[in-house]
Order: structure tokens, then sequence, then C-alpha cells
């Protein structure tokens, strides 16, 4: 029999139909809308600082004379208890010398490779979980790593060397003087203890990048910015993230054209390595040992002591002085 | 089933393998454009594939710059092997080798309703329109004469080359970071632990440690986009018509001892031969064959049921076998035209007067015309530029030099003791470097260079933008990261006034233009966002005598000895 009319079976599911689509999209549209343009969803999260200090330690200085790199690095361990003082079983841990530049150990613009090497080994021999030795570097990673000689040596004493890459930086509140909202290599949020290996070499802009300046190394971003107030900007990356340690590498030391040098007639081989506890104490000592400037010649030194990040007369702190 | 059949059908197999293999090798050594870690602060870095092999094996690179230099650059005679083979057998590279082929080959295997039965066997009949690729390849060959290699805009291999350097791949890298970025930030609650597992998966999938960017790539992608959409409407309609590579094979095919022989007589007129037929060239009994365009393909032979058709040595010569139909008058008018368009192309667009100030070539760049006269635009410089430094240009070195190789220091710079770029160049428009011919750095125990440094540009202040000059405040990161030693940038002491009256002191910087090499590491790292205030013009460079300032670099000397 010819239907002229449909059934109301039919009736009731192709109006069903339509109307199912219709009230997704009229549901849609209500769910979506915005009458006024809701603000620019601004982060306004707390700032984030890490302090990976070892609680209750008083700060102390070691000074090392000598010659083999390593062989410093271990005498200056030992004279500050040795590296499970700094390192419990099953930590992680993070190594972050200057990896900066494409240039080879000779040329004094990264921290010598038997340094990385030899606290790589002390951190695995303390029951550390993962030792992470990274920078952000200037010039290109690859080189940087292999030429510093750095990725080798950590390597083989165990570290996982990390080339930072893109997606691994993470956008955290500083809340400092300076620096806001960066861009931090996320293994910095996340180790339970930073060891900082600065090489001691000329700057031009303030005269020496020491240790707390090789923070800079943790940010990726537009970080050159930070040479605006670099002082504040550098107490603020020292108050952001507080080192379990910090190692200098003096053993050659960079006099002119820093920080990149490249001349070997810039270097000047000192044979010499300092361990401190006080990031602002080994950078006077230091900038006073190697460049002989005095804490006025080092503004950031006054900000990070009133901050509250150590003390810029470094001879006020116990000192150990060591010959190998 | 006839034994032939079955004989033809492994040899397709045969065939299908060999394009995977060369199209998985190619996608590897794209992938391999780049350097190895290195255990040793004094070892090389060394890229330790063969990574321009392709191109190198392109017989058309090598005659378009055997015509255009009257040499054969490097490991070009490799192209011996597809010229020789292809005297012998006929266009095997295109059927069995050629990456571009298979894409096309791939991409045309998606059937669209339109390319079934009576449609699909019409456009896999030969039509005139295949003739036109050797009107291209009669164009770029007469262009070549005039000494302006433009090949590269077609050739296949330089083609895909690019496409894939400079488009795909930086998809691919941008895709796979995204990915990675959202499983390592991404918080799922109790999924989480999904995230890991795509953490770990995606990680082991990226192919750099950042993403690039290529700049004026575009065009590069419409073309190769409508290269691969033509699929759609004609089977490879990119190898039957428009590809010099093919006319080239074509053309060389025509001594080959290997072919096609119909009986006729055992023909049912199926047509299954011509439906299956990759080149359009005709392999039904009853219709003339086009040697030239067939790709060795063996989809005529192996989807035969009645062994009407061969292939075989020495096939017995038919009336109905066509080598080419090409008159004398047509291709000498088409060279003719393409030496023409030289002329056109440097008059309209020719920077050689007042070169483009921004077009600053990679190290080790030979001057500007002989440059040209070898750049194939293939995007080997860009692909391995571990700073994404090398971008193709559009106008700047006039529409001759389009997709020719510029260095783009606000996305990168040239990196002190690279010579890459100068190593993968197949065709020598990049002399062959090493970091001691460079010069930028001093080489291991050395105080100083051993030479002068090869040039390719020099900085200038944008004195209105740079911050201790206009705006009082501290900067000089261009001096922190300038890597010649001593430094070509340097800084006065001054003191200066703020806006409240306050007396401070500033380090402005200084360039000195007898030290600078024009690496750009400064403008890379210029601060200031938008236009940097320090910028790269060419001028300077060693490669040009007469585009220079100074009046002592003339003597070729250093400047060390100031």
């Amino acid at each position: 029999m010819p239907q002229d009319r449909i059934s109301r079976r039919e009736f009731m599911q192709r109006t069903g139909k339509a109307a199912g689509f219709a009230a997704v999209a009229v549901g849609g549209a209500y769910f979506l809308h915005e009458p006024v343009r809701k603000p620019f969803a601004q982060k306004d999260d707390a700032p984030v600082s890490r302090d990976l200090r070892i609680a209750g330690m008083p700060d102390r200085m070691i000074m090392v004379h000598g010659g083999d790199p390593a062989v410093m690095t271990s005498a200056a361990l030992s004279a500050l208890g040795g590296m499970s003082a700094f390192v419990q079983p099953g930590e992680t841990v993070v190594v972050k010398p200057n990896i900066g530049w494409d240039r080879r150990p000779e040329q004094a613009a990264n921290t010598h490779p038997a340094v990385v090497a030899e606290v790589v080994r002390q951190c695995m021999d303390a029951g550390a979980k993962r030792v992470v030795v990274t920078d952000v570097s200037c010039n290109d990673p690859t080189r940087c790593f292999n030429r510093s000689g750095i990725s080798a040596a950590a390597r083989e004493a165990g570290a996982d060397v990390q080339l930072p890459q893109e997606a691994r930086f993470r956008e955290v509140n500083m809340g400092g003087a300076m620096l806001g909202r960066q861009l931090v290599y996320d293994i910095y949020l996340e180790a339970d203890r930073f060891i900082n290996l600065p090489i001691a070499k000329h700057h031009g802009l303030t005269r020496a990048t020491l240790g707390m300046k090789n923070l800079y190394g943790i940010l990726g971003g537009s970080r050159s910015r930070l040479h605006q107030d670099i002082h504040n900007s550098v107490v603020d990356l020292a108050a952001f993230l507080r080192p379990t340690l910090i190692i200098l590498d003096a053993y050659r030391v960079l006099l002119r054209n820093g920080p990149q040098g490249g001349s070997l007639a810039d270097v000047e081989e000192r044979g010499m390595l300092l361990a401190s506890t006080d990031h602002t104490a080994i950078d006077a000592c230091a900038g006073e040992l190697f460049f002989d400037l005095t804490p006025d010649d080092m503004p950031w030194l006054g900000i990070a002591e009133r901050a509250g990040l150590g003390t810029s007369d470094w001879r006020s702190i116990p000192l150990d002085e060591i010959t190998v | 089933m006839s034994s032939s059949f079955q004989r033809y059908r492994r040899l397709r197999w045969l065939r299908r393998s060999s394009q995977t293999f060369f199209f998985l090798l190619f996608l590897y050594l794209l992938l391999q454009t780049n350097i190895d870690a290195l255990d040793s602060p004094d070892a090389v870095p060394e890229i330790s594939a063969p990574v321009e092999l392709f191109l190198e094996l392109d017989p058309l690179v090598a005659i378009s710059t055997v015509i255009t230099t009257h040499s054969l650059y490097r490991n070009l005679f490799l192209a011996l092997i597809i010229i020789v083979g292809t005297l012998f057998l006929g266009r095997f590279f295109c059927g069995w080798m050629c990456p571009m082929g298979t894409i096309n080959q791939m991409v045309a295997a998606v059937r669209s309703g339109r390319m079934q039965g009576k449609q699909r066997l019409e456009q896999n009949r030969w039509k005139p329109y295949q003739r036109w690729k050797y009107g291209v390849l009669a164009f770029m060959l007469g262009a070549a004469l005039l000494g302006s290699t433009q090949i590269g805009l077609l050739d296949p291999i330089a083609l895909l080359t690019r496409s894939m350097a400079l488009i795909l791949l930086p998809a691919y890298n941008v895709f796979t970071h995204d990915i990675y970025g959202w499983s390592l930030h991404a918080d799922l609650g109790p999924l989480s632990i999904l995230l890991t597992g795509l953490s770990w998966v995606t990680h082991a999938l990226l192919i750099r440690a950042e993403t690039v960017v290529f700049d004026q790539t575009f065009l590069i992608l419409l073309i190769f986009v409508a290269i691969l959409l033509a699929n759609r409407f004609i089977t490879r309609f990119w190898c039957r018509g428009i590809c010099p590579l093919g006319a080239l094979l074509g053309l060389l095919s025509k001594t080959s001892i290997y072919g096609l022989e119909k009986h006729a007589s055992l023909c049912t007129d199926c047509n299954k031969c011509a439906l299956n037929c990759q080149g359009g060239d005709n392999p039904q009994p009853g219709y003339t064959w086009h040697q030239t365009d067939c790709h060795l393909c063996m989809n005529c032979v192996a989807s035969c049921p009645e062994a009407g058709i061969d292939f075989r040595f020495f096939p017995k010569r038919e009336e109905t076998t066509q080598k080419v139909s090409l008159t004398r008058r047509a291709v000498l008018s088409t060279a003719g035209a393409g030496m023409l368009a030289v002329p056109v192309l440097r008059a309209a667009t020719h920077p050689g007067r007042t070169p483009d100030p921004t077009l600053v070539r990679p190290p080790g760049s030979l001057p500007e015309k002989e440059f040209l006269s070898r750049c194939i635009r293939c995007g080997e410089c860009m692909n391995v530029c571990p700073n994404n430094a090398l971008h193709p240009t559009l106008l700047q070195a006039g529409a001759e030099g389009i997709w020719s190789p510029m260095l783009m220091p606000r996305i990168g710079y040239c990196e002190p003791t690279c010579v890459l770029c100068s190593q993968v160049c197949p065709t020598g428009a990049i002399d062959e470097l090493t970091e001691a011919e460079k010069a930028w750095v001093p080489e291991a125990g050395k105080a100083e260079t051993a030479g002068p440094p090869l040039r390719i540009g020099t900085a200038f202040y944008d004195l209105g933008r740079c911050l201790p000059w206009a705006m009082a405040k501290e900067c000089i990161v261009c001096e922190e990261w300038c890597p010649t030693t001593p430094k070509a940038i340097y800084f006065e002491e001054v003191e200066v006034q703020n806006r409240d009256g306050d007396y401070l002191y500033l380090k402005r910087p200084h360039v000195d233009p007898a030290l600078c090499v024009g690496c750009g590491a400064c403008t890379y790292a210029c601060p200031v966002k938008g236009a940097p205030a320090i910028y790269i013009t060419a001028v300077g460079e060693t490669r040009n005598t007469q585009n220079r300032i100074l009046l002592e670099q003339d003597r070729g000397t250093s400047g060390k000895r100031r």
C-alpha cells in the first residue's frame, strides 16, 4: 500500500534526529557564549623558590692549591666531610657546570671536565639515584657539550648528560626584585640536590663571572635581558635556587675576552679550586683572588648579602686552605 | 597462469622493495644531516652518512652544473651510475629509485572515484602533454648555457630534498615537540601514568632538541602539494609531464637494449596493462609504445593474464615503438627561451649592482655569479645548519636566485667553528671548508688563527634602539657573544645622565669592522625584540672584493696586524 503519510515511528525518528542536532547546537552556543570577552588568563601563581642546602650545616670555605683538577676536587670534598654529607642515597642530583661555549678545556671558557667527572663519581658513590649534568649553552649545545670534554667525562663517570630539550622548560614565578616569570629547565624544579660548578673567568659587563652568574644557565627564553640589571638578576637567581654546594674551578682562569675567550694568550694557569656552601662568600673570594676585585667592584655581593644569601666578607667564615 | 606472469610478479615485488629501500634511504639521509656526538674535545665534528648522495646520483645536477661551470664537482661523477644504467636499461631510476616518483606513486595509488575503470584507463593513455617535460628540460638547460643554474627549481631530487627539509621535517618536529611538552606538563590525575608513557614514546621520536622554522617556505609548500594533488587527476602527472630529470632519462633511454615486446596475437584487449601503467606509455598491443615514457615498473607485464607482452633484452624492433617525438624547432626555440629568460631575470631583479644588504651567504660561498651558477636550491645547507641560521631567499638574490641560502641572524647565527654547510653542498656553491680555513676561532693549542678569517659580513649598530646608547641601560650582550679573539665588539665607558638627572656609568658598544666576521651572534643575542639594535649586512664579505668599506681589507690582512 503506497503511503502518502509517514508512520508515527518515522516521524519521531526524523524529527528527533533534527531536534537532537539542534539541541547540541543551541546547547553548545549557550555553553560557549561569551557576552563580554573574558579577561586574558594571567597566570598569578605564588612565587617558587628551591632551597637545596643541607639544613643546619655551618658555612665553610675550602681553598685548594695544587695540580690536578680531579685531585683538588676530591681533596675539597674530603675537607667538607665527603660527598655523603651533601648527597643521601636515592637522591637525584643536578650538577651544573658552565658548558656555555664551543671551547676546549684549555681555553678555560667552560668548567674543567675532570672537576665535573669527579663530582659525578662521588655523587654516585654516595648513593645518588641519578646525577644529571646539564647546562643551557649559548653556542650550539652539541658542540659545547662535546668540545668542553664534559659530555664524555661526565658520562663515563655515570652521569645522565642532558642537552636541554625545548619542551622541558617550565615557566615559573621567581618573585624576585628583577625576575618574575622565567623559563627554567625542569630538572632544577625536580632534583633533590643541586651542585653548582662554575669556572672563574672574565666578563665584559661584570668584570668576572663566578658562581652566581653561572645560574644564568638554568634559564631558557629571552634571558639576554638580564644584562639590563645583571646584579639584581643574578641575586634573584641565587635566591630562587640555593645550591647544596658550590665548587669553583680555577685550574685555568680566563683573564680577558671573557666569557668566551678563545685565545690561549688570555688564559692563566692558577691551579686552584674553591668550595663552599656560601654562594656570596665564594664569589667574593674568587673575585678577589683571581681578578683583584673588592666587594665594591662586584655590586651583586652587597645585594646578595642584604638578601640573606651569605656574606661578602669571606674571611669571616671558617677557611681550610689545602695544598695537594 | 603462465610462468612469465609469475616471473613478472616477482619482478614487480622486487621493484616495490627497491622503491621502499631507496625512499627509506632518502629519509634516513635527510635525518642524518647533522653531526654525531663526539667523545673527545679534539674530535672534528663530522657527518657520518653520505647525506647528499641522491643529489650526487642525479644526472641532471651533474649535467646542468657541467654546462654552467665546465667542471664536475666532487662526487657528482656518481651520476654516471644512473646515466650508464639508463643508456642500457631505460628509465629504471624513475620506477625503481626516485623517491619523488615513489611519493607520487603512493599518492596516485589512493584511488578516487574519478580514477576508476574507463576514466583511469583513458588518463593512462599516452597524451601530448607528456612532451612538456622536454620543454622544461630544454628551457632549464638553455638558461644553464648562460651560466644560470635554474634546474634545481624543478629537479625532483632537489625539489623533494627542499620540500622535506624545509617543511615536512620541521612540521614533524613541531608536532612531536608539542606532544612531548604536553605529556610532560599536563595533569590527568590518576591517568598521569599514561602521560609518562607518552613522554617516553615522543621523546624517542624527537629528531632534534629544538624546533626549527624556515622563512619563505609557503611557496615551496604550495608547489609540493600541487604536485601531489595532480595525481588525483592523472597518475604521476609530475613524472609524465613536468619532470626534467624524467625528460633527460627519457632521452638517454633511446639507446636502451631492454624493452617491451608485444604479441598482438595473444592479446585479448583486456586493458589490464594500460590500467596499471605508471608511465602512460601505452604498453598495450595495438597502441604505439612510448619507450621514453616507460618507468620499467613492470605493472603491465605483471598484470597481463595472457603473456601478450614481455620485457626482454634486445626486443624485436616493432614499428609500434616510438622513441621520442620532438621537433628540432621546438627544442631549439624552448632552449632559446631559457637563454633569453636569464638576461630578462637579471635585468628585472638583478642584485649585482646594488646587492641586497641583508643577503649574507654561508661561509665559503663563491662570488655571487659563480654561486648562482652552482646552487641548485636543494636546501641541504639549511637542513644541516645546527643553529637554523640559513633560510631560503625569496627575492633578496634576485628572481634568478630564489630559494638560495641566506643567513637570518635573528633566528640563528653562524656557529663559529661550524663548516657543515660547506661539506654537504653537493655542487660546490659553498666551497668545502675546514675549521682552520674558516679561521674564526684559534685551533687547538693555538693563541691565534692560522690566517685571516673568512668573513661573511659586518655588524652595525642601530643607535636609536641600542639600550646603552638610547635608553641609558646596561646591556652589552653583543660583546659577550662576539666570538672573535680579540672581540670585534668593544665598549667605551661613558658617564650618562638619565631622565631623572642621575649620572651613571655605562658601557657603550662599538664594532671594529676590521675584526668583525659577520657571524650574527650579536644580532641573535640582542635583547631588543622586534628589529635588533645590531644587525649584519654582507659588506666586508671575503668573496666579494668590491663589497668593502675599509680600505685595509683590500690588502687581505686579517686586521690583527693593525
